[in-house]
């Protein structure tokens, strides 16, 4: 299958009606056993996904979010076809995860944010050829694939080092290039922005913007960074408990809860709290104070604001957490 | 024409055409994994060699602790020093054909605990396959060489009546146990799915029984060697055989038949070990733990 | 820096610390209960043969014999025969470049490894090597002391036996400051070691000059002179001699690895980390 023959454009699924990733009430439930005194142990049930259903289009991407524990990784382990659910059904790209996992994987490309699937101790380029010779990938469709993404990737320096003495940015790029080589029809990507610099955050988001513009892989990830999920996805599902939680346009995910972006500003000495029109202060510390603002409303007024007024020193920005988000979420539902 | 009526045949795919049988895929990327690996080794020439040389005098010493032993004693539970030496030398040898081949399976409680079983299993080959193959360490030759010097010594100073049933027992004595040590290597990964931080427990059965063999079964009590040979058989990788090249009565009271056995034994060690795995893995991807 | 007891304080809770984090490893105790047993019953069966065909063979007798094996596989992790000690972190941490944050930390690098194997190596002596001892003696006739006196001497010269171990190790791990390959090394390390501390063979069993050069070097101290404590070679003046050998093994090695300890330092220092 040809995927640069795609349109370029967006294709949600529901207009085409091609669904590439198929959940149908799916459940996994894990046996928990509990050393309860000397001898005696406790087993407990533990509903980690419970009735998960949504499908994903073709060329669709999704952002995954969730807090910690919420099923997130067991979802994304059963869509791999690492685990397989105690109940429901799972297709992806026409596979059954669980029952044909070798023919699943010749058809995604999964990249976990904090292992490497990079052969350690080798150079990169050695892993590529492996995962060219193990995916028994054609000749001219690897080069090209591989010509891409070193020059979209910026890997041309790196290929001959070995992935121990890569950085963490360089490595998850090479991870990312490494699960592209095949052509899958889906990206899995779980926290691929995780402890990455601002360059790298922003390299590795082009590329993958790029990556479904032209080619139309679907892709799924997994973040805790709102900005991976404003810029790459259109639509965003959240997940607690195992289940479902929001399902929609990430736009959507705004109205329901107000995020704001938090300032940190050191002053030269202690002082009482800046008070501001567009921000509101929400802690002070010493000569340290934190400011909220809105999200969507621009950061450079009121550091121009700040800076006029009082002796500034120093200051960052803190970005929303999409657990902010879930929180205040949770917040807003349980108040209306 | 084809009838309208009859269901559409499925077009087989062409991803899915460019794949062999998972069989063929392993074997294929064991091949492949383990060329990787050594051509890393080999980069580094000179250091691999000096490693290898440092292997094969290092692991002797457990030979010459046995060359001591007969500079008190001419034998050993009657064996003289030329067919404890055979013995050592089927079973060094071996054992070390085994841990080159498949010796880093043993890595699979730490895969499981950091997760990196995760990702070969993402992967659209055998994990059995991959995780043999994973950091084949050549350096382990040094364990087979050793194990062939020590044998070699031993065939030039017994003397043995040889026909040729014995000398084709000898290659067959070291392909079987190979495969015996294999099955073992993977029974002892299964162990590991199911208790990740007990994986020394296989040692007791790998590093032990290479040392049981080494020495004669007259030594031992004879519920150890029953227990060797019913119950995890590892007496055929040369007890039972070599009783025969040895021209020496079988233990236990075997019929002489049970001398030309080991590579059933073997298969049938094989083909278990395979079924536990698939047992094991199967447990692993519904537990996740 | 600072000295005193604040110091000590600090080392006793990281040997503490070692000790817990052990003991948490509950399959992997059992696991290593259930090796050493069975290398135990194997080598004991061997010995057995040995010293049925020469009676008195290097100054045993048949139950001394025996007694040598178990207390061998008693040792055997607290001394990290075959691996498992914390060298292992060691290297670990030299290869992956965290070493060069444990340089700035206000301790004494080798200080704080000895403690934290201390640690470790008390649990391993009595919670895992108790077990294989206790076995030996059912299922066989040891020769182990009624005296109070003889086992406190034997603990004493493992104590000591522990630190030249210690030493030994230590040198080892700091060699993956120079050396890629740790892991040969280490597997060298334990090769001669179980060869020299006489965990394949009594070295009074040893003949001749290989029997005299085995006797004298450090891996002596580990397994043989502390198994001769406790069958009873060594008492008075002998046992004092055993404990001066030990001692001397002990200062040299740790001033060595002192030594190549500043070396390394400097290297990393050097390098920038």
């Amino acid at each position: 299958m040809d995927a640069t023959e795609r349109p370029v454009a967006d294709l949600p699924a529901q207009r085409d009606g091609q669904e590439v990733i198929h959940l149908d009430r799916v459940e996994k439930v894990f046996e928990v056993r509990r050393r309860a005194g000397l001898l005696r142990r406790e087993k407990r049930e533990v509903r980690a996904v419970d009735g998960l259903s949504f499908s994903v289009g073709r060329g669709e991407v999704v952002g995954f979010v969730g807090p910690n524990g919420a099923g997130k990784s067991t979802t994304i382990k059963m869509l791999t076809g690492i685990l397989t659910p105690s109940a429901g059904t799972l297709r992806v790209a026409g596979v059954e995860p669980a029952r044909d996992r070798a023919r699943l994987a010749r058809r995604i490309g999964v990249v976990f944010g904090q292992r490497t699937t990079l052969w350690w101790d080798l150079p990169l380029l050695d892993s590529y050829q492996l995962i060219h010779r193990m995916y028994r990938v054609p000749d001219a469709r690897y080069r090209e694939n591989l010509d891409r993404c070193v020059e979209l990737l910026g890997l041309g320096d790196l290929l001959d080092v070995p992935v121990r003495q890569l950085s963490l940015g360089q490595r998850m790029r090479g991870d990312i290039a490494a699960a592209l080589l095949h052509d899958p029809e889906v990206l899995y990507l779980d926290e691929p922005t995780i402890g990455l610099d601002v360059v790298s955050k922003a390299n590795v988001r082009h590329f993958l913007a790029d990556l479904n513009a032209e080619r139309g892989t679907t892709v799924l990830l997994t973040t805790h960074d709102l900005t991976d999920i404003e810029q790459l996805c259109r639509r965003v599902m959240v997940i607690d408990h195992g289940r479902l939680m929001y399902d929609g346009e990430v736009a959507g995910l705004h109205r329901i809860a107000e995020v704001e972006r938090t300032l940190v500003v050191d002053l030269a000495t202690e002082m009482a709290p800046i008070a501001l029109e567009s921000a509101r202060t929400v802690k002070v510390e010493g000569p340290r104070q934190w400011l909220a603002f809105p999200a969507g409303q621009p950061a450079a007024p009121i550091v121009a604001e700040i800076a006029a007024g009082w002796p500034l020193v120093d200051l960052s920005l803190r970005e929303p957490d999409i657990e902010d988000v879930i929180s205040l979420m949770y917040a807003g539902r349980s108040a209306g | 024409m084809a009838d309208p009526a009859a269901p559409p045949r499925p077009a087989p795919d062409p991803v899915d055409a460019r794949f062999g049988s998972p069989l063929t895929e392993g074997l294929r990327t064991y091949r492949l994994v383990v060329a990787m690996w050594v051509r890393s080794t080999l980069t580094y020439r000179a250091s691999f060699a000096m490693a290898l040389c440092v292997a094969v005098v290092a692991n002797g010493l457990d030979f010459v602790a046995i060359l001591l032993m007969f500079s008190h004693v001419d034998r050993l539970g009657g064996f003289t020093l030329g067919e404890v030496a055979f013995l050592y030398g089927t079973s060094a040898t071996a054992f070390g054909l085994a841990h080159l081949t498949v010796g880093s399976m043993d890595r699979l409680g730490r895969r499981i605990r950091d997760g990196s079983l995760d990702t070969l299993l993402v992967r659209p080959v055998p994990v059995l396959a991959q995780l043999a193959a994973d950091r084949f360490a050549l350096r382990r030759l040094g364990r087979i060489t050793q194990g062939a010097l020590v044998l070699a010594y031993a065939l030039t100073v017994l003397e043995i009546d040889w026909t040729a049933t014995r000398l084709l027992m000898v290659p067959m004595m070291l392909v079987s146990g190979a495969a015996l040590f294999g099955a073992l290597f993977v029974a002892g990964a299964v162990f590991q799915f199911y208790a990740q931080d007990a994986a020394e427990v296989q040692n007791a059965f790998t590093y032990g029984g290479t040392t049981l063999l080494q020495y004669p079964p007259t030594v031992f009590t004879r519920e150890l060697v029953a227990s060797v040979t019913f119950v995890l058989p590892l007496a055929f990788v040369n007890w039972v055989p070599a009783s025969y090249v040895l021209d020496r009565p079988l233990p236990l009271g075997l019929p002489v038949q049970a001398a030309f056995a080991p590579p059933l034994v073997a298969a049938v060690c094989c083909v278990a070990a395979g079924l536990l795995w698939r047992v094991g893995l199967r447990a692993y991807r519904s537990t996740g733990s | 820096m600072a000295h005193g007891p604040g110091r000590a304080a600090l080392y006793a809770a990281v040997a503490a610390k070692g000790f817990r984090r052990y003991a948490t490893y509950r399959a992997a105790t059992l696991a290593g209960i259930f090796t050493n047993t069975v290398f135990g019953v194997i080598l004991a069966q061997t010995y057995l043969a040995l010293w049925a065909e020469r009676p008195g063979l290097g100054g045993y007798d048949q139950a001394q014999a025996l007694t040598f094996v178990w207390i061998g596989q008693s040792l055997h992790m607290a001394v990290a025969a075959m691996g498992g000690g914390s060298e292992e972190e060691l290297m670990e941490r030299i290869r992956s470049g965290d070493i060069a944050v444990d340089l700035y930390r206000p301790v004494d690098l080798q200080l704080w490894w000895l403690a934290q194997d201390a640690g470790r190596a008390c649990f391993q002596l009595f919670a895992r090597g108790a077990l294989p001892l206790a076995f030996g003696a059912l299922v066989f006739d040891l020769a182990l002391p009624a005296s109070p006196g003889t086992w406190i001497a034997f603990l004493t010269a493992v104590a000591l036996g522990l630190l030249v171990s210690f030493g030994i190790r230590y040198l080892v791990a700091l060699s993956a400051f120079w050396l890629l390959d740790g892991a040969g090394v280490g597997q060298l390390a334990w090769l001669v070691g179980m060869f020299f501390s006489g965990m394949m063979l009594p070295l009074n069993v040893f003949p001749g000059l290989l029997g005299e050069v085995a006797r004298v070097l450090p891996w002596s101290s580990i397994l043989q002179l502390p198994a001769d404590v406790l069958l009873g070679v060594h008492t008075g003046t002998g046992l004092l001699g055993v404990y001066a050998f030990q001692l001397a093994w002990a200062a040299a090695l740790l001033a060595a690895g002192r030594a190549l300890q500043s070396l390394a330092t400097r290297r990393v220092v050097v390098q920038g980390g």
